[in-house]
């Protein structure tokens, strides 16, 4: 039934006439367009939704719209000042909490900011100069998976006092190292940026996979004509046998393993086995249930060992006894260093499945043109997209186009096919566009994982508190397909023995299949669960020597000149012993107070207890050993507007802002006249995937590249040096020699350069591409496998309840060596939000398959659960980086788990190898540790 | 074809009520509806609604008869602004404790007891204030203790054609010099949004002397149905309130607790935890 429900949205009317039922976000977003109210679980568990009703805070997903009539509602798109029915362009259009949020770098990828703002702009009606704990308990509802909420805090704190500083103009040549605003921050605090589920063409029919409820089973299905018949729209029933091309994708050319629908046997729960084709509205109407699935459940591989185990059911052809790749790297001996050594220390532990938990699902849509086809969705890696979808449709890559929306966090998660290879199939066979959105329950089965670890790891060192050998071996459960499964098992051994000298080593690694949900790439690749590892034998080794734990790390830290375990030598740029240098004040008055405080609780009876732990990393940027170019190009056109075509993704993490900094510096204009043109693969050149921190440095290089490349056109049609200035503009290029009046080109007589769209015409183009130099690695592992390292330790003060288990973390120190900071705001916002997902990896996120797939059950941490972070930036210059700049979106994580769990090591003397450190956990180590 | 009512008279819900209960099409109840789709997601719904926001009255918590009447549609957010007497302090910390603000603010204390969540954090603080739960419908008005009304999980005794109208909770300390004090303890693993592995409510009278005559303390999340701690409270009376009270708790106390393993603990520790709670809570009411 429908009604006519009268509202207000924004002070505007609204009259519609629509099911009383209907979700407000859907009416929302739907019905009225107002697509800055975000749908991130349509179960009112992360507060993307949230609008003001009446002034109070809502979730727009949980009112029914009947609950509104007479009723004012105020959303993101009524917050600007300016641009009332027209979207708020510039920063003088926007409310000054949307101005704090931009200055202060608290909004990332943007998909939580519309309810962050709301719930904000609520507080301050009422509260017009909050204290931190009433910010807390007023956002407290809305989750954020990027910022780590400091900077979110910052900027709310700031209104009606002091101004946060921002550096949006700071002139030719001073771009690098500016805390220049986001350059693409005005759409995402205006609510106004376009995510993968905000906008499909008019007539587009709705996509929705039906997915397995088992583990491991067989099935058929049957007649689909009495489903067909029951429901008038339903269009069409995709099956495996409708995939065009090869039903097989996977990252690696050698390991298309996974199927785009199941083919009558599906390896995990939560895998799709066919997709229902509706226009919209009708899917609504149909049950899973109502598909003719006959289901054979067989019994699934859910642990490891099982899947090693003699006779256990295999996978995949290939991977012979479960195991789909080994990685290994040797050096020196290690068991006689073992057996020399003046101290040794063992460590097992054992780590879960991690979500990514963006607030953004995968969501998109694919039209048929022609014979080409479009993919507009939210990714990570539009060209490895590209290409993935040609194999499933069996067309050439450069038939189709991929177009990246806004992406609303990504972290490893959206470097795999998602929505795209069914709609992509559904439009190209009926020729009309298609879309879907993942539900979040259906994201979190779907998706790739951070794989569970399973270490075994020892550390010896001499009398003199110096490594000696280091022998591990970590089992990763990858789950049902290979995904990123290869690189973990390769990226893993490199980093085993942690960012320390260590003369013999012997590090291997397993990726075993299981039925479990495919564990692909999440921020770090393996790399944090072998750190924790690493780190508890260093504050063992400490211990027994008697040493303090920040000064064996010292002593033992790579540094310029000493050799990894793949024999590199480091050359330069290895600033962990700053970053430790940095630390040790802190370190010191933080152990002092903790120790203070415990001992006064004790005396009291208080049952709290607090600790400072220590947790240090190193982490090489880029691919491992292989090719890995990026591809950048900055354009001027004939008006002397310069622009910066970039493939670069930018998930949130500031990538489009970095390059515009570094091509605006190495062009020698002003950063905030440099306009950018990102993502499409019909626009833009490969800049390959944003993973493995690699964008400002590799990204970085080919953008200093095409500005270098872009200028030196100029310069020679000028007839100039290089040490002259560049002004760009009213159709002329100035190029002025110092103590010369200026050479001036018209711009407008140079023949425009047709790219493939036909839409941009710039005059001259500059080129730039960038190849980390690396090596291949021999059968053990030795070579150069990274051009740099970034470098980093994090110091945590936790508070235990012993009697409860519970841990709050009540501060950070993270000093990080990121050779240099291209944009401060966002390397803190990096080393923010690494460490909140660092926390949460630590203390509370476990994936359960079938068990946590929502936001209440998988936990991740809230605006109460990230502390007071302070980031000391070491600025250790890489020769290789673009001004310097290294990368710092992985490593920022690395280090954060360790650190936590030596805190609760400290504070309570009990060692968590198990994660996460849930309560129950850490009170079942106190009560063994007591004896 | 699914209907959908948003009486304004009481009357038309409980005959809206008792007519679908007639045509075999039993009505959804829904006030503040922050239970209802979360149930509801990706499912095919077509059911019949009665939507209780409209309804006049029902929205102020008002002092009633020597007590207080929440009625159903009240929200966390309107109990804790309500100035209201400290026996209701343990009520308010759960209301804070519900959802993050916007939950709070639509969500009904009503609601949370009607849909009987072992993890509900109302049912406890209204089972140790003895709330009594009002029912109405066509064939007359009836009161329930909240203690009751909850059988099990997400099961209650309330009938279909019934409205639950409100909450009598009634002053616990009615005499000379008696004071009555209540707290809640939750506990959880994350500051915010989160679903409790254990918490205790806990109403506690005393009299001028500062002796417990009156204890009532439930636990929730540690079995089906909030559960009273009757041995323990039997053991408080009499006992002089203060620190150092919470010796008198003995894992016995716990013995009727049921609580089970699931993703967010095991059994054994929700139980040991339950007792920590229980000890805290008694500690805080003698400070």
């Amino acid at each position: 039934m429908t009604a006519w429900i009268s509202f207000s949205v924004n002070g505007r009317p609204v009259d519609l006439e629509v099911d009383p039922m209907r979700r407000l976000a859907d009416v929302l977003r739907d019905d009225l367009g107002l697509t800055g109210t975000k749908i991130g679980c349509d179960a009112g568990d992360c507060g993307a939704c949230t609008v003001r009703l009446n002034g109070s805070q809502v979730l727009a997903c949980l009112v029914p719209v009947a609950q509104v009539a007479g009723a004012e509602v105020r959303t993101v798109e009524g917050l600007a000042v300016r641009g009332n029915g027209d979207s708020p362009r510039e920063y003088g259009d926007l409310a000054a909490l949307q101005r704090a949020f931009l200055d202060a770098g608290a909004a990332q990828c943007g998909i939580c900011t519309p309810g962050m703002l709301l719930a904000a702009d609520d507080l301050l009606d009422r509260t017009p100069a909050p204290t931190e704990s009433e910010i807390q308990d007023a956002l407290g509802g809305v989750l954020c998976r990027c910022t780590g909420y400091r900077k979110i805090v910052e900027a709310v704190t700031s209104i009606g006092r002091e101004p946060i500083t921002a550096d949006p103009d700071p002139g030719p040549g001073r771009a690098v190292g500016a805390r220049f605003p986001k350059v693409d921050g005005i759409e995402r605090v205006a609510g106004t940026a376009v995510f993968g589920a905000d906008a499909h063409p008019t007539e587009t029919l709705v996509l929705r996979a039906v997915r397995s409820p088992h583990a491991r089973a067989r099935f058929t299905i049957g007649d689909l004509g009495p489903l067909h018949a029951r429901h008038a729209g339903l269009v069409r029933v995709l099956t495996a046998a409708d995939i065009p091309g090869q039903n097989r994708y996977g990252i690696y050319a050698t390991g298309k393993d996974q199927p785009a629908l199941a083919e009558g046997e599906v390896r995990h729960r939560g895998e799709a086995v066919c997709a229902l084709v509706a226009e919209e509205g009708v899917l609504d109407a149909i049950d899973d249930a109502e598909v003719p699935i006959a289901w054979e459940p067989l019994p699934p591989i859910v642990e490891m060992d099982a899947a090693l185990a003699d006779g256990a059911p295999q996978l995949h052809a290939h991977a012979p006894g479960n195991v789909l790749v080994q990685g290994r790297v040797v050096r020196g001996g290690v068991d006689a260093a073992i057996a020399a050594a003046a101290v040794t220390a063992e460590i097992e532990i054992e780590t879960s499945f991690v979500e990514h938990a963006y607030i953004e699902p995968e969501a998109g849509y694919a039209r048929r043109v022609g014979d080409r086809i479009e993919v507009v969705v939210s990714t990570q890696t539009p060209y490895m997209d590209r290409d993935e979808v040609a194999l499933i449709l069996g067309i050439a890559p450069d038939r189709v186009r991929v177009v990246p929306t806004a992406c609303g966090g990504g972290f490893g998660g959206k470097l795999d096919l998602s929505v795209h290879p069914l709609i992509a199939t559904a439009a190209w066979l009926l020729d009309r566009p298609v879309r879907a959105t993942w539900t979040r329950p259906e994201s979190m089965a779907a998706s790739p994982k951070r794989h569970p670890a399973r270490i075994s790891a020892r550390a010896a060192a001499d009398a003199s508190g110096r490594l000696t050998a280091f022998r591990f071996h970590g089992d990763f459960d990858t789950g049902a397909y290979a995904s990123w499964g290869p690189t973990v098992a390769n990226r893993v051994p490199i980093h085993a023995p942690g960012p320390y000298a260590v003369p013999a080593v012997f590090a291997t690694t397993r990726a075993i299949h299981t039925n479990n949900p495919p564990a692909g790439a999440f921020r770090g690749f393996g790399v944090p669960q072998a750190a924790i590892a690493h780190e508890a034998l260093m504050d063992e080794l400490a211990a027994q020597l008697g040493i303090d734990a920040l000064e064996f790390r010292y002593r033992n830290a790579l540094r310029v000149g000493a050799v990894t375990a793949t024999g590199q030598v480091l050359r330069a740029s290895a600033g962990l012993p700053a970053c430790l240098d940095a630390l040790r004040p802190h370190w010191a008055r933080l152990r002092h107070e903790a120790q203070a405080w415990t001992a006064d609780a004790a005396g009291r009876r208080d049952p709290r207890r607090r600790g400072v732990g220590i947790g240090a990393m190193w982490y090489g940027i880029g691919n491992t050993s292989i090719t890995n170019p990026s591809t950048i190009e900055l354009g001027v056109d004939r008006a002397g507007v310069v622009t910066l075509y970039s493939g670069a993704v930018d998930i949130g993490q500031g990538a489009s802002t970095v390059l515009t900094q570094i091509a605006a510096d190495a062009l020698g204009v002003p950063a905030d006249t440099v306009r950018l043109v990102t993502g499409d693969t019909d626009r833009t050149a490969d800049a390959g995937k944003s993973s493995a921190s690699r964008q400002t440095f590799v990204s970085g290089n080919a953008a200093r590249l095409a500005a270098e490349d872009l200028r030196r056109q100029l310069l020679m049609l000028a007839e100039v040096g290089d040490d002259a200035t560049l002004e760009l503009g009213g159709g002329r290029a100035a190029c002025t020699a110092p103590g010369r009046p200026p050479v001036t080109i018209d711009l407008a007589e140079l023949p425009p350069i047709h790219l493939a769209d036909g839409g941009d015409a710039p005059v001259l183009l500059g080129h730039g591409t960038y190849d980390p130099k690396t090596t291949p690695l021999d059968p053990d592992g030795q070579g150069d496998p990274y051009e740099t390292y970034a470098f980093g330790a994090q110091v945590a003060l936790v508070e235990v309840d012993v009697e409860l288990g519970t841990t709050r973390v009540l501060r950070i120190v993270a000093a990080h060596d990121v050779g240099r900071a291209i944009n401060p705001t966002q390397v803190e916002g990096q080393i923010h939000g690494g460490i909140a997902q660092g926390l949460g990896m630590a203390l509370m996120e476990a994936y359960v398959p079938g068990r946590t797939e929502n936001l209440h059950d998988y936990l991740i941490p809230t605006i109460g659960d990230v502390p007071e972070i302070a980031c000391i930036l070491i600025e250790d210059t890489e020769p290789a980086g673009p001004y310097g700049a290294k990368g710092v979106g992985e490593p920022a994580l690395v280090p954060t788990a360790p650190a936590v769990l030596g805190a609760i090591h400290t504070a309570t003397g009990a060692r968590i190898t198990r994660l996460p450190a849930t309560p129950d956990r850490v009170r079942e180590a106190i009560r063994a540790q007591a004896g | 074809m699914a209907s959908y009512l948003r009486p304004i008279e009481v009357s038309e819900a409980l005959a809206a009520l008792a007519a679908g209960v007639v045509e075999g099409r039993p009505r959804v109840v829904v006030a503040g509806a922050t239970d209802h789709y979360p149930a509801r997601l990706g499912r095919v719904v077509d059911q019949e609604i009665l939507d209780l926001s409209g309804l006049a009255g029902l929205r102020e918590i008002r002092e009633f008869d020597g007590g207080w009447w929440l009625p159903a549609g009240a929200t966390w957010t309107d109990l804790v602004e309500r100035p209201l007497p400290p026996w209701f302090d343990g009520l308010k910390r759960a209301a804070r404790a519900v959802g993050g603000l916007q939950v709070q603010n639509r969500g009904t204390i009503v609601g949370n007891l009607c849909n009987a969540s072992p993890a509900a954090d109302g049912i406890p603080n209204l089972i140790a204030l003895n709330a009594v739960v009002e029912l109405a419908s066509v064939r007359g008005t009836r009161r329930v203790p909240a203690a009751a009304f909850v059988t099990g999980n997400r099961q209650t005794v309330r009938a279909p054609d019934e409205l639950v109208t409100g909450l009598f909770v009634p002053d616990p300390a009615v005499g000379d010099g008696l004071r009555a004090g209540s707290t809640f303890l939750k506990l959880g693993a994350r500051a915010y949004l989160v679903i409790s592995i254990a918490m205790v409510a806990a109403v506690l009278v005393r009299d001028a002397r500062g002796r417990i005559i009156s204890a009532r303390m439930a636990v929730g999340a540690c079995s089906v149905v909030a559960q009273r701690l009757w041995v323990l409270e039997a053991e408080l009376v009499g006992r002089p309130l203060v620190p150092g009270i919470g010796n008198v708790v003995r894992p016995g106390h716990l013995a009727e607790l049921a609580p089970i393993d699931d993703v967010r603990a095991p059994a054994d520790y929700r139980r040991e935890a339950a007792g920590v709670l229980v000890r805290r809570a008694l500690e805080e009411l003698a400070l």
